[in-house]
């Protein structure tokens, strides 16, 4: 029989990491840099129960607001109901005030969410956005829920595969090509050292122009397009 | 041998006095729930649970929908399936059970889990939306559903065993979803769930193709089903299919039966007089008395419990 919890002098110990199995989870690679012209969100496509791959083509870029997206990683139940909540708040945020919310203001909804709940949740969130008062600008929430305002940043099971190769290559102020080779040569690396990532690269340019999504196929050694936009 | 045996019947009564003493061992580790004054709900039990479990005490069983549900998305449509075996533990509970839920006219569930709380978190989320259409003067849409579904099961921290396909078509279109019990949801032109959800899957990612017709996507579900119903343990019996378009929806009870029970090739009845009468004995009216004791409790009116329904 399985033992789900642990009778100790000081009260009941448990194991959360047994009481949340079954639970849908997001072993992940995602990223999120600043280039030029605003910023590019990264992600693969890999959602696992246990062993088995729940969903292989999974969209772990969510849309928050319009130019404000957010990659998860973590719980997905945690991570889906967390973004539902912000997109609300910023939806409502939008309307009333009559001008669109900062990235500064999503991550510290966030954070607000993340801290608050830090006990309950297991999601480690990068938001990334572009606004006409700041540019691009790219937050990191780890799973305590602090906030980080970064030049690029790196999250999930696969990222750390990959500090060596951001550290290595990345160049401030690149071109919108430049980012988004180096988001790519990045989640490459990242799906291939990390047997809890894969399927295909998903990519969100959040730019002056709004946003445009990408999508980099294996069966074509992630090559192409990846947009239909120009 | 004696000597043997009799260390044995030694073990076996020490393990009844072991067992005997660790009931009331409990107590004094034992801490009672701290009552305090905090509104809300109570999950004291669910730590006395945790306390009692730890120590070697078993959870009750649930019925469980050890299933295979399917989904497929089609031009002009969707289709669900489901097995139709409910199961308890190693025990089959039901060989007909039915796994695809009404939510509404056009948009139906099956489920996977336990059985108790895809019955009963469907028939919820049917009610509160049959209200949410009623007061809006709308046509219920999918990714309603969903919501409502995901942002139940999220607050109930995936205690909620529900697995869960909805399908349907509303005004914006046909959409599939999947809702798993801790309150995520994806979305996918096809998908499987339950313990035969793997065998489901390899008949949808060898076989499945963009835009089919509806009766390519009925045969391809049904095919889905039949692999975890022939390669899965926790699924069996029946195929059910339901088929939503824009213009109705179609329930397919039953509609495939690979497993009909065939009739006994022998007759297992005995012949009268196979076991031979060795005595006889008559007891009379009068000598009943010997064998059963009789308390009069009065007359149905007035006596113990109400007087008998009887059809007219």
């Amino acid at each position: 029989m399985q033992q789900t919890g642990m009778l100790g002098e000081d009260g009941i110990h448990i194991d959360m990491n047994h009481l949340k199995s079954g639970e849908v989870n997001l072993g992940t690679s995602i990223m999120a840099i600043n280039f030029k012209d605003g910023v590019i969100l990264g992600a693969d496509s890999r959602t696992t129960t246990g062993a088995y791959i729940a969903n292989r083509v999974t969209d772990k870029l969510t849309q928050v607001h319009d130019t404000i997206w957010c990659c998860r990683s973590g719980s997905a139940a945690d991570t889906q109901a967390v973004a539902d909540i912000v997109q609300y708040h910023l939806g409502m945020y939008g309307v009333t005030n009559d001008e669109p919310p900062t990235t500064q203001t999503a991550a510290a909804l966030f954070q607000e969410l993340c801290y608050d709940n830090k006990d309950a949740l297991s999601a480690g969130i990068i938001i990334a956005g572009w606004d006409h008062r700041h540019g691009g600008q790219v937050y990191a929430i780890p799973l305590g829920g602090s906030l980080h305002k970064q030049a690029y940043s790196i999250g999930g099971s696969g990222s750390t595969y990959i500090y060596g190769y951001c550290d290595a290559n990345w160049r401030e102020g690149m071109s919108e090509q430049e980012g988004i080779a180096f988001v790519k040569g990045a989640l490459q690396e990242a799906i291939k050292w990390d047997g809890s990532s894969g399927g295909v690269i998903r990519m969100v340019v959040l730019t002056a122009k709004g946003a445009a999504r990408h999508l980099y196929l294996p069966d074509r050694n992630y090559e192409g397009p990846g947009t239909d936009k120009p | 041998m004696v000597g043997v045996r009799f260390k044995e019947v030694e073990k076996r009564d020490q393990a009844v006095i072991t067992t005997g003493h660790s009931t009331p061992h409990l107590t004094p580790p034992y801490t009672p729930p701290i009552t305090t004054t905090m509104p809300g709900f109570d999950f004291s039990n669910h730590n006395r649970n945790l306390a009692l479990h730890s120590r070697g005490v078993p959870l009750p069983k649930a019925t469980s929908t050890g299933t295979t549900i399917v989904g497929c998305l089609y031009d002009g449509g969707v289709v669900i399936a489901a097995d139709t075996r409910a199961t308890s533990g190693p025990i089959v509970a039901d060989k007909n059970c039915e796994k695809l839920h009404y939510i509404s006219p056009q948009i139906w569930c099956a489920g996977a889990g336990t059985a108790a709380d895809t019955e009963f978190t469907t028939a919820l989320i049917s009610s509160n939306l049959e209200l949410h259409a009623l007061s809006t003067g709308r046509k219920p849409r999918v990714v309603t559903v969903m919501t409502m579904l995901k942002q139940h099961l999220f607050r109930y921290q995936g205690h909620i065993g529900a697995y869960l396909v909805v399908a349907g078509c509303d005004p914006t279109g046909a959409h599939l979803f999947t809702v798993h019990a801790h309150g995520s949801t994806d979305k996918l032109p096809y998908v499987t769930m339950g313990s035969g959800s793997l065998a489901a899957m390899s008949v949808f990612e060898t076989q499945w193709k963009n835009s089919m017709t509806r009766d390519e996507a009925v045969a391809l579900c049904a095919q889905a089903i039949q692999a975890g119903i022939f390669n899965d343990l926790g699924s069996g019996s029946n195929v059910d299919v339901c088929v939503i378009t824009k213009e109705k929806t179609e329930l397919l009870r039953n509609y495939i039966t690979p497993n009909v029970r065939e009739q006994k090739m022998r007759n297992y009845k005995f012949a009268k007089g196979t076991t031979a009468v060795l005595d006889q004995k008559v007891i009379t009216k009068e000598e009943i008395s010997k064998y059963v004791t009789v308390q009069d409790i009065g007359d149905g009116e007035t006596g113990v419990g109400e007087k008998m329904e009887v059809d007219s």
